[in-house]
């Protein structure tokens, strides 16, 4: 096995094959980095997913261009998210329960949706994806699709705007001290407003990219807790876009290799290993990265404490 | 513009708060019933029918009620206490798993045990195997940070996996024709019907009975009232002397076991075996439920013969009108929220104007 | 107002609820000069100056900055006048850095990148023209207190403060940084800047300012110039008044009930918060320990509370060396009172029954095999609501929610079930023939024939127990007080109202920096020992 593992990692479809499967955990991670960076936890996520793959389709579905679909994916997501935001910023409630809340609708509506608008299909009907950029001279890249090169380059801009912009100060100031922002006059609720709404448009767009790029079609359940992986990868990524990006392709070289093991049948170490073990792999090594990482975290310290203006 | 909490909760929103959220939520529901095509009214009643309307609707609605009391019941608890519980669909599927693995292995006689012993041993072994799953999640949490909500999430599908895994191989039923589901519970253990030629069984009185028991735990018990105390002010529990850490893990145990529950009577009552799709998000559901319930046991109950009502009226008004089923999770998930936000106004006031103030 | 007037404040006052925190307070800045505010906690300094930045809009009054009006209640406005605040309690992001920390809110939002160099460059030159070194890149949680506090400042220089306001900046800084701010200071009003400076220690008052404002009770009682001012003098009319030094029956104390020798107690990083402190402590006798917050009390107290261990040092409870754990603390019989009423004291989403009980629902007398003993604990919160007098519970009886409780009848239910301790289990040799009395137990007279009280408190450790109490609240706890230390307790009061202290204390000591005084007989101290010693200049103690 070990043979076959050195072999893969040399292989450029294996590369191809992880960084496919890397970009809606990119997305979705920087995403819940920006909410989670001013201090709110975004727990609606893998609905958002959901409702983004199926609006941006559906979108494309009828007759709008690719990037139109994405574009519609983003808006749907900023739409989810400003309920997020009204439920826990202004109305301070539990940003957990109003997460998982979030979640159950979108999700819901969604497959609603899908049902009402196509009734009587057996298989999914299916729409024209993102071609792969063929003419890029980059060799791993040129398998990929656009949409993979906007979440790339999503985490140096990302990274820029946290951390050289004033208005990427303000949101990490927000998520630290937001009783400091308010002494400096900034308004925190606005400053929420904004980030948990931009985030919740890349999580939107974390789903497209399924829908719209890695497959043709929507499918129930095809988000399949990537949603849950990205707000563990934020923890492990230290809330820092450059290491998340290394936690969402390390996580897909799991998957990956999950993948190819289970289709070579050597087995681990050449013990018949039941598949389903390779699928858990992946997430059993999300829970671990927590562990190793809970210790030394640190948390964005106004995370998860609702503000009250005026309480000192 | 700001939020203030009142020193005493307004009695009048309070009862009112389910209420508004209701209408609310018709209210929102109806638009998509339009969205599909369908006369609003009709479906509503063909919604309330399905689900309450006649002695089979009340059976389904029953049938379907009995894991989702067990459910809420595991999430009411742990939401007591402040822990955020979301792996009850796991560990649901692990009791069923352990349930079958007491009662059903060795070609559906179980064990040589005699089925008055082995059936409460195989509803321990659920309760133990759910309570485990829990206690992992529950220990990283008191003793290294770990958000318990991230890893009893992932921890769901792992244990999904696992019960994948078992039921392709050591617990496979043989006679199956190749289909994955598990060995078959042997007769004795399962549990008889409530009323004939439906599929109500007594484990719904088993339910009722948690639910009592875990009403009178939180009200009359000295349990209930440190979970009580933990879950709305650690800090002053811990001045007063309560052993926050220990109660943690008690609810762990309690919370997981609930769920574990559920699953083991699902298969006991329901299902006689198990199949991966055995439940459509009970766990999940039970959140839901418990938010309802605003975490009373007794309030689970309702709560969840409403959800389950709901989900069976759904069922069976999409077989006559061209509106989905998925209106059922709409309907639960616009539910929640919206009771949220009308027990909020209960319990908070707005208040408008410049900072009025805290004495600094 | 004249070129040489920087601030005005006219009139100013401020209420929160029925407490006046400012009353009509009128105040003039110079230019180049440092205002001292002196006066004690809760005399309304800490309010003051937030109506001036802008945390919170006065009820009546006006502000004059440079000759213009300044808008009210927007820290915004204040910074754009030049006014700056450094805050007693830091408004710093540990995560985050120096530069970061000093630039927030001083660009548009909608520039696409910051001016990161040339803000690093103001900065080093603003540090370097005022004698505030720091690094721009270090995290502020690398920081020592002394160095946050320059960052502190350095924000407020950076945004162009004319102004510059100190809440208590001493309080948290080694010696050797107070000199360095000292320094600071000087070089600020070399530089034209004003200070206003609030404190409560004397001595630094006196080499740092013009001229020193005393407040007291939230009106301004006198402003005086520094120089050769007589700091006794300053010391009576900061915590002077009518104190009634009360005639105290001599009471012969008994046997020692609580012992510190030696004792020190550190926090998580290391520091010090209490210093080899000695104390005895015996039955029948109050020892009241004085001083301004943040001088160590909030350690002592959670030392005797149950909720802090040890670093070195002794502390025993009837002879036995105790474990830092609140539940043994508790059947030990140490009545408990906290600080914070809201947030220690009571679980305020619980009734009032339960809180009544709230730490001895686990023991045999409230609770057997699991269950509570309803009818038991509803009586004695009963008992408890009737004999210390809790009011509010009218309208839902036993099941208020102790939240719906006024402060005075919260802290009036925590006392009560401090001192109500224990009731003695049902069969013991006491009970009189025919068992007549409440259900729960033995109709026990307690020493002293008190009827209802079983099983006294054998020590009271009481932290500001009158705290934002009305006046006729503050009498009965301190009758409350003085009884059950009559029936044979010991008692240790800490707390920041002299008036509290002197009318209850057998013996006073002065916490300061974590240092604790000998604990000399209440009547040997007089007022201005007592201001010094608080302010931290009492001969005994190294500076």
């Amino acid at each position: 096995m070990l043979a076959e593992t050195f072999e893969l990692l040399f292989s450029l479809p294996f590369w191809v094959a992880v960084l496919r499967i890397a970009t809606p955990l990119i997305l979705g991670t920087l995403g819940v980095l920006l909410c989670e960076r001013a201090g709110v936890l975004n727990l609606g996520i893998e609905g958002i997913m959901v409702a983004g793959a199926f609006s941006g389709w559906l979108a494309v579905y009828h007759g709008m261009g690719l990037w139109s679909g994405v574009a519609v994916a983003a808006l749907v997501g900023a739409a989810f998210g400003a309920l997020h935001a009204l439920l826990t910023v202004t109305l301070s409630l539990s940003q957990h329960v109003s997460g998982l809340g979030l979640t159950l609708f979108a999700t819901s509506l969604a497959s609603y949706g899908y049902r009402v608008s196509f009734p009587k299909v057996n298989s999914p009907p299916t729409i024209t994806p993102f071609a792969e950029m063929s003419a890029l001279p980059l060799p791993v890249l040129n398998a990929q699709t656009p949409l993979t090169l906007l979440a790339l380059a999503l985490v140096p801009a990302i990274g820029w705007f946290l951390m050289r912009t004033p208005a990427g100060l303000a949101l990490r100031m927000v998520g630290e001290n937001p009783a400091a922002a308010e002494g400096q006059g900034l308004s925190v609720a606005a400053v929420r407003y904004a980030a948990i709404t931009a985030g919740s448009a890349l999580m939107g767009v974390a789903g497209a990219f399924l829908t719209l790029a890695a497959f043709n079609a929507f499918y129930f359940n095809m988000v399949n807790g990537r949603g849950w992986v990205c707000v563990a990868l934020v923890v492990f990524a230290s809330w820092r876009p450059g290491k998340a990006l290394l936690g969402a392709v390390l996580f897909a070289l799991f998957d990956a290799l999950q993948l190819r093991l289970q289709q070579s049948g050597s087995g681990l170490f050449g013990i018949a290993v039941p598949y389903q073990v390779y699928l858990m792999l992946p997430y059993v090594f999300s829970i671990v990265a927590l562990v190793l990482v809970a210790r030394r975290a640190s948390y964005p310290q106004a995370l998860m404490k609702p503000y009250r203006k005026g309480e000192r | 513009m700001r939020i203030e909490k009142r020193a005493v909760p307004s009695r009048r929103l309070q009862l009112a708060a389910p209420l508004l959220a209701i209408a609310f939520t018709l209210l929102v529901s109806s638009l998509l019933v339009a969205w599909a095509g369908a006369p609003v009214g009709k479906a509503y009643a063909l919604l309330l029918e399905g689900g309450f309307g006649s002695t089979f609707a009340w059976s389904e609605t029953l049938t379907r009620a009995t894991p989702l009391i067990l459910t809420g019941l595991s999430a009411a608890v742990a939401f007591r206490a402040r822990l955020f519980n979301i792996g009850a669909e796991g560990q649901l599927y692990a009791g069923a798993l352990a349930a079958v693995a007491l009662g059903g292995l060795h070609g559906g006689a179980g064990f040589a045990l005699h089925p008055a012993l082995l059936l409460p041993a195989m509803m321990a072994a659920a309760a133990v195997a759910g309570a485990l799953l829990l206690l992992g999640p529950a220990l990283l949490k008191s003793r290294l940070g770990v958000d318990e909500v991230v890893t009893t999430l992932l921890l769901n599908f792992i244990v999904l996996l696992f019960v994948s895994m078992m039921l392709d191989g050591p617990m496979k039923d043989p006679t199956a024709m190749g289909w994955p589901q598990s060995v078959v519970l042997q007769d004795a253990l399962q549990l008889d019907k409530l009323v004939a030629r439906t599929r109500v069984h007594t484990g719904l009185i088993w339910a009722l009975a948690l639910a009592v028991a875990l009403w009178a735990l939180m009200k009359y018990g000295t349990l209930g009232f440190q979970i009580r105390a933990v879950g709305a002010n650690a800090r002053a529990a811990a001045f007063a002397g309560m052993p926050v850490g220990w109660v943690t893990v008690k609810v762990a145990l309690l919370s997981g076991a609930l769920a574990g529950l559920a699953g083991a009577i699902e298969v006991a009552g329901r299902t006689s075996y198990v199949t991966l799709d055995m439940s459509p998000g009970y766990g999940y559901s039970g959140i839901v439920i418990a938010m309802l319930a605003a975490l009373n046991p007794l309030g689970v109950v309702a709560a969840a013969v409403f959800v389950a009502g709901i989900l069976v009226g759904a069922d069976s008004m999409s077989r006559a009108v061209n509106v989905p089923t998925y209106i059922a999770d709409v309907i639960v998930s616009v539910s929640l929220l919206s009771m949220l936000v009308a027990t909020m106004a209960a319990q908070y006031r707005i208040v408008f104007g410049r900072r009025a103030a805290h004495a600094g | 107002m004249s070129s040489d007037t920087v601030l005005r404040l006219s009139g100013i006052t401020k209420r929160f609820g029925s407490l006046v925190a400012n009353d009509a307070i009128s105040l003039d800045l110079g230019r180049g000069e440092v205002l001292a505010l002196l006066g004690e906690n809760g005399a309304g300094k800490s309010t003051l100056v937030s109506i001036l930045f802008g945390h919170y809009v006065a009820d009546e009054g006006t502000i004059e900055a440079f000759g213009q009006p300044l808008p009210p209640g927007q820290p915004k406005a204040a910074l754009a006048m030049g006014i700056g605040m450094v805050h007693q309690h830091f408004t710093l992001a540990d995560n985050l850095s120096v530069l970061d920390n000093v630039m927030l809110g001083t660009e548009p939002l909608w520039w696409p990148f910051s001016r990161r160099a040339a803000a690093r460059a103001k900065l080093v030159e603003t540090g370097q023209r005022f004698g505030l070194g720091v690094d721009p890149d270090a995290r502020i949680a690398d920081l020592s207190v002394g160095e946050r506090q320059r960052v502190e400042i350095l924000k407020a220089l950076v945004r162009g403060a004319r102004i510059l306001i100190l809440d208590e900046p001493t309080a948290v800084l080694t010696p050797t940084e107070v000199e360095s701010l000292f320094g600071t200071l000087r070089q600020l009003i070399e530089q034209g800047l004003s200070v206003i400076f609030i404190s409560h220690k004397l001595d630094e008052v006196l080499r740092v300012s013009q001229r020193i404002a005393i407040l007291r009770g939230g009106k301004l009682i006198a402003v005086l110039p520094a120089a050769g001012a007589d700091k006794a003098l300053l010391a009576e009319t900061m915590v002077g008044r009518q104190v009634q030094m009360p005639t105290r029956r001599p009471r012969e104390p008994g046997a020692t009930v609580c012992s510190l020798r030696d004792a020190t107690v550190q926090s998580a990083d290391g520091r010090k918060l209490l210093d080899g402190v000695n104390l005895e402590l015996r039955a029948g006798e109050i020892v009241a320990i004085a001083g301004v917050a943040g001088n160590g009390q909030q350690a002592l107290a959670e030392l005797l509370f149950g909720q802090h261990a040890l670093h070195s040092g002794r502390l025993e409870l009837q002879g036995r060396a105790m474990p830092a754990r609140a539940a043994d603390w508790v059947r030990a019989g140490v009545a408990r009172i906290p600080e914070d009423r809201h947030a220690v004291g009571i679980v305020g989403d619980l009734p009032v029954w339960e809180n009544a009980v709230l730490e001895r629902m686990a023991t045999p007398a409230f609770a057997r095999a699991g269950i509570v003993k309803r009818a038991a604990a509803q009586a004695h919160a009963r008992q408890l609501i009737e004999r210390f007098d809790v009011r509010g519970t009218d309208s839902m009886g036993l099941d208020t929610p102790t939240r719906a409780l006024s402060g005075g009848n919260m802290q009036k239910l925590i006392l009560g079930r401090a001192l109500m301790g224990a009731p003695r289990p049902r069969s013991t040799a006491a009970d009189p023939p025919g068992g007549s009395g409440p259900a729960w137990g033995g109709p026990a007279l307690g020493p002293g024939g008190d009827p209802g009280s079983d099983k006294p408190a054998t020590l009271i450790v009481a932290d500001q127990p009158t705290w934002g109490l009305d006046i006729g609240a503050v009498a009965y706890v301190h009758q409350q007080l003085l009884d059950a230390v009559a029936r044979g307790a010991a008692m240790l009061l800490i707390s920041e109202d002299l008036d509290e202290i002197f009318a209850l204390a057998d013996r006073v000591a002065v916490l300061h920096n974590g240092r604790l005084s000998a604990a000399r007989p209440a009547g040997d101290w007089t007022l201005a020992d007592i201001g010094l010693a608080m302010a931290g200049s009492e001969a005994e103690h190294a500076h």
